[in-house]
């Protein structure tokens, strides 16, 4: 009795161990069968939509019309008004962030540094459609007043507003790529006679460049992905612009457009909407890999 | 005749927080000389060492008090720019910390920021001469210093600190990273230094402090126990807390 006892309790936990196993396991592969489905439908109806549209159209075209005969579909405009959103969101979002990650870790007392962090961080817990609100019934009128013929809808709103959402995850990220950078540097640089200012701009910032590009490359992409904003303030008129007072439309806010609308399942202009979230899903996972290899890198870069 | 003093402290004492580290220690570090700090751990033999250039700044808690003299100026006096004391007095520290920059980057960037007018080439080849790298590394100037061994980066760390030539060169148990061979290599470079440089190093190894120092200071929970020339120290302490520790009794 008391030799098989070791013995049956080893079994029991045996036992219990595979049933964990099993069950992470389960979850695990729920995850991933759930984007493998997502995969699998966009490229199935995709390719029900370039059965009868060329991708070389699809991409290289600058008309946009799926709806209005006669129907085009270079999806050139949309990807036009997403860049054009996101650039504009990028460059009020990118040196901001960075500068406010530079202070906070290098020249914030750390008392400041606790208190503001996770302030940003809660900024980033905003509801985006607040966002959105705050796009339409704020930025719009002000731009409206300094620029009279800026329309209801323009691109600048939303590019103000998506820089303003994606600030904080710029600051936030870039933060954590200076604040790895090893003090032992830092006092290096001192010891040779640097200034505070010299070992932030000329130490820590180049030695946290992969983790700060990383955090750019992750905001962009947010920025490209972003829906609600962009809907609600940039409109819905594709077009080749550069023009960020004009009114133009992002690949996402396409699709809200599509499916909010009655397009027929089996349409080509139901089927657009897998070939542009196809598209969008490529562009963003593209970066997304990009920014996590430069952190893998940056991190294995200070072992 | 005593030699020409270039660091002195007068009743030097530092807190972080709470803590007393150190509590009035007053000594004088000879121009030329290398002095060697010895002591158990925790005993503010670094502690004592960053004061000598304001590296203690860096830490929120710290609190100097008395007054630290670099040839008769106070360096904590108001209007003191650290950057300045810090150049004039060099350090290197207890792990290597090359920058992740090229072995010739390492070595210009000091030169750089102070405005250096001359040649950088130049300088930094004497610099990786000095620091007894130069044969090792002269192909390869452009080369990532992380790629060094950490003897050579520690000797890399030198040369970056010789490169804006200080008067003195403080030294945080410089060998204490390194395996026997690099550590007796970093014993010769320090041994080529002797004489030309007024060199302030701490360390735990008593064998080390004996073989390259000039002067021996050893302190103990915070305060100077004695200090006087090297050998007359290890044969021939006067107070039984320094033999008892040269003797490895305790610490």
């Amino acid at each position: 009795m008391r030799k098989s006892e070791p013995g049956s309790v080893s079994r029991h936990t045996r036992v219990g161990e595979r049933l964990i196993g099993a069950l992470l396991f389960g979850s695990e592969a729920l995850s991933i069968l759930a984007t493998v489905g997502i995969v699998v439908v966009l490229l199935t109806e995709s390719l029900g939509f370039f059965a009868e549209v060329s991708p070389v159209e699809f991409l290289a075209g600058t008309r946009w019309s799926p709806d209005l005969v006669p129907r085009s579909f270079g999806i050139l405009p949309l990807v036009n008004g997403t860049l054009l959103v996101a650039a504009g969101a990028a460059l009020i979002a990118l040196p901001t962030g960075l500068a406010t990650a530079i202070y906070l870790s290098e020249f914030a007392s750390l008392r400041t540094k606790r208190t503001v962090k996770p302030a940003l961080e809660i900024l980033a817990g905003i509801p985006t459609v607040v966002y959105g609100y705050f796009a339409v019934t704020l930025v719009t009128p002000v731009l409206r007043t300094l620029f009279p013929g800026v329309g209801v809808f323009n691109a600048a709103s939303a590019a103000i507003v998506v820089g303003i959402m994606i600030l904080p995850m710029v600051s936030s990220l870039s933060e954590d790529a200076l604040s790895a950078v090893p003090d032992s540097l830092r006092e290096a640089a001192y010891g040779v006679g640097a200034t505070r200012f010299e070992v932030a701009t000329r130490i820590v910032v180049p030695a946290g460049l992969p983790g700060i590009a990383a955090s750019f490359i992750l905001a962009i992409s947010r920025a490209i992905a972003e829906t609600i904003v962009v809907t609600l303030a940039a409109g819905a008129t594709p077009g080749m612009t550069l023009d960020l007072l004009q009114s133009v439309q992002t690949m996402t806010a396409y699709i809200v457009q599509v499916s909010l609308g009655d397009a027929p399942s089996g349409s080509i202009e139901y089927r657009t909407l897998f070939a542009v979230g196809l598209l969008l899903f490529l562009i963003t996972l593209a970066l997304n890999l990009l920014s996590q290899r430069m952190t893998t890198r940056f991190r294995e870069s200070f072992r | 005749m005593a030699p020409e003093a270039v660091l002195e402290t007068v009743g030097l004492g530092v807190r972080y927080g709470e803590t007393r580290v150190i509590e009035d220690i007053s000594l004088t570090i000879p121009k030329r000389r290398v002095v060697a700090f010895i002591g158990p751990s925790g005993c503010g033999k670094s502690t004592l060492l960053r004061c000598f250039n304001r590296m203690n700044d860096l830490v929120p808690t710290a609190r100097v008090t008395g007054q630290v003299l670099f040839r008769g100026r106070d360096l904590y006096a108001p209007g003191v720019e650290p950057a300045d004391v810090r150049r004039a007095i060099g350090m290197v520290f207890q792990k290597p910390n090359p920058f992740p920059k090229s072995i010739f980057e390492n070595i210009a960037f000091g030169l750089r920021i102070n405005g250096f007018q001359d040649d950088i080439g130049d300088r930094v080849e004497a610099s990786l001469r000095a620091a007894a790298l130069w044969d090792e590394v002269s192909h390869r100037l452009d080369a990532d210093a992380l790629g060094l061994s950490a003897g050579q980066q520690q000797r890399l760390c030198i040369a970056r600190a010789l490169a804006v030539e200080p008067e003195v060169l403080l030294m945080d148990e410089p060998a204490s990273a390194l395996d026997p061979i690099a550590t007796g290599r970093m014993e010769d470079l320090i041994g080529e230094l002797r004489g030309g440089y007024t060199i302030v190093i701490v360390t735990h190894n008593m064998q080390q402090a004996a073989r390259i120092s000039d002067d021996t200071a050893f302190l103990y929970m915070g305060e100077l126990v004695e200090y006087k020339e090297t050998q007359r120290l290890f044969t021939n302490p006067e107070d039984e807390r320094t033999e008892a520790y040269i003797t490895g009794r305790r610490g």
